[in-house]
């Protein structure tokens, strides 16, 4: 320990370039924190925050294109300055699918750089086979507000991660390799991996990661760009990597409320984070150093998170402007509904099996679905989304097509002609896929950081098809 | 009665994983936030009138550095569910602004 600083001057600098792989990453940020001595880029790449949909269907939210972009400004710079990358969450969920997508794109990167960097891919994607083993043994817990989770949940999920902590990253680098992609982790975990293999203390580590891990939302302008965080053994210094932007004892105390239920204890792989001691500094005019942050060691546990594909729906859009609709919309809506649910029970009987309309006045009470006070002021226009859900793509359509005319043309009273709403599209209905659930709340117990992960290396100088796995 | 936007200088919500909701509050001022960080106001009823919430699911914590409170809640449905209108729970701290909240003067 140290009170002056200097075991954190002297600490591991990690460069954070961004919150987010494929959000954007400028060259000269990834300079400057080069320009200090990064002893590793490392990134987040994922996250549950968009939805289901893409662990359920194991894909990236974020397009080829920006995930090639980004890793082109960072393998080019890592490599000349001779530091590895470790990326977190490949492909917005982790799941096994997904880190191998972006493997490629790296591949494809390696070349048109000429490079040769060796590329560990970290796998934690979880067969409910294996899972139900656990089970069994009393290993799974659910967290609040979910319970015990059944075999038959676990058998539902189309695809199951478990998120990592830093010992296979760990792993990997002192395999030497340049470049990690790892499969679902915490956002924490790929950040605090390097400090932790190099000594730094285990709450610093951990803290200077949570603050990080969304880039430059830790600083004072968040659009500027990532940071750089140095983890001595007593705490930590963080600094933005544009120069004009700065980290404060606000920005940076602030974000640990973000996105997280509790604002002084995080849990993790392996042990608990706890802030609540800790003591924010402003070093100079851009950078806060941080001291204090305690890390209780704990069994280890991996959260679980898993999704599947359930029914399918179709949507429609219309606009509204007409005032005598705008002056009654509730009585409007609750009218039309009842009318297009009597369509499809008369044009589908049976075979409409279970299905469900939903009609969203945008402009009046679409995001929060409750009614609106009676003195509330009519709108402008209302845009009128119809939402049908049923088992089948197939049955959704032909339910969204039945409904056309009626949701065209319903009248707001009888004995008038009939209105023509706006309609933006032709054709009107539009298969929208399937909906997406979150299955999973818990976590299982393990005995370490590696057994539910794998590691499998990439050699670039061969096709990616020669990659092969160790045990 | 003061309403949630006249003492707070700024609100948020956002999921906090899948299952739950977190609402930050921070005060305008040291004395708005002494005044009504303890308030009664802000309790699970509220929430469960508001969003449907259930009770048992309830935690509220102040932080006297940042002059907060952040409370969250388990949501009714897990984000994406059959009838989602807010996949971000980014717009869940609206109907929050115009709750009264009644003071309690702490002596601390």
């Amino acid at each position: 320990m140290s009170d002056t600083g200097t075991d954190i001057a002297g600490g591991t600098k990690i460069l954070v370039p961004t919150g987010m792989l494929g959000a954007g990453i400028r060259e000269s940020d990834v300079q400057l924190g080069i320009s200090r001595g990064a002893h590793a880029i490392a990134l987040d790449s994922g996250s549950t925050d968009s939805g289901p949909s893409y662990l359920a269907r194991a894909v990236s939210k974020m397009n080829k294109d920006a995930i090639r972009r980004d890793m082109e400004v960072l393998m080019a710079a890592a490599n000349k300055a001779g530091i590895p990358i470790l990326v977190g969450t490949c492909g917005t969920c982790g799941a096994d699918a997904a880190v191998d997508w972006t493997r490629d794109i790296v591949i494809e990167v390696a070349n048109a750089l000429q490079i040769r960097p060796r590329i560990a891919c970290l796998y934690s994607e979880q067969s409910a086979e294996q899972l139900k083993v656990k089970n069994s043994q009393g290993k799974i817990t659910a967290l609040p507000p979910l319970d015990a989770v059944t075999d038959d949940t676990l058998a539902a999920c189309d695809h199951i991660v478990a998120l990592m902590g830093p010992e296979p990253y760990i792993r990997a680098l002192q395999g030497g390799a340049d470049i990690v992609l790892g499969g679902r982790t915490t956002d924490t975990a790929v950040l605090a991996a390097v400090p932790l293999m190099r000594g730094a203390g285990a709450g610093p580590a951990w803290h200077a990661a949570k603050v990080s891990e969304c880039g430059g939302q830790c600083t004072e302008n968040p659009r500027l760009g990532g940071v750089l965080m140095t983890v001595g053994t007593s705490g930590f210094d963080i600094e933005p990597l544009n120069i004009e932007n700065r980290c404060s004892p606000k920005s940076v105390s602030r974000h640990m409320l973000y996105e997280s239920s509790d604002p002084c204890l995080l849990t993790e792989p392996g042990g608990v984070l706890d802030v609540t001691q800790a003591v924010y500094l402003q070093l100079d005019s851009r950078i806060t150093r941080v001291t204090g942050s305690i890390w209780r060691p704990m069994p280890y546990t991996m959260k679980l998170e898993g999704a599947s594909a359930g029914p399918y729906q179709t949507i429609m859009l219309i606009g509204i402007q007409d005032p005598e609709v705008l002056a009654d919309l509730d009585s409007f809506h609750d009218r039309l509904k009842e009318a297009l649910v009597r369509r499809i029970e008369d044009t589908l009987g049976d075979e409409a099996g279970q299905f469900d309309v939903s009609l969203r006045l945008y402009g009046w009470n679409a995001v929060s679905g409750r009614s609106m006070p009676k003195d509330s002021i009519a709108p402008h226009e209302v845009g009128v989304l119809f939402v049908v859900t049923a088992s089948s793509q197939d049955l959704a359509d032909r339910m969204a097509k039945a409904c056309n005319p009626y949701f065209f043309h319903f009248p707001i009273r009888s004995n008038i002609e009939l209105p023509s709403y706006a309609f933006p599209f032709t054709p009107a209905e539009i298969p929208r896929g399937r909906v997406y659930e979150f299955r999973l709340n818990h976590v299982v117990h393990t005995n370490d950081g590696h057994e539910l992960t794998r590691m499998a290396w990439t050699d670039v100088s061969e096709a990616p098809s020669k990659a092969f796995t160790y045990a | 009665m003061l309403k949630v936007r006249d003492v707070c200088s700024h609100i948020r919500s956002k999921n906090a994983g899948p299952f739950w909701i977190t609402v930050d509050f921070f005060f305008d001022g040291e004395e708005n936030y002494r005044r009504y960080r303890n308030s009664p106001s802000l309790n699970d009823d509220l929430f469960a009138r508001l969003y449907g919430a259930d009770t048992r699911f309830f935690k509220r914590v102040a932080v006297d550095s940042l002059k907060i409170i952040k409370i969250s809640y388990a949501r009714p449905h897990a984000q994406g569910w059959l009838h989602e209108r807010d996949m971000h729970s980014g717009q869940q701290f609206v109907p929050l602004l115009d709750v009264p909240l009644e003071p309690v003067m702490a002596l601390d």
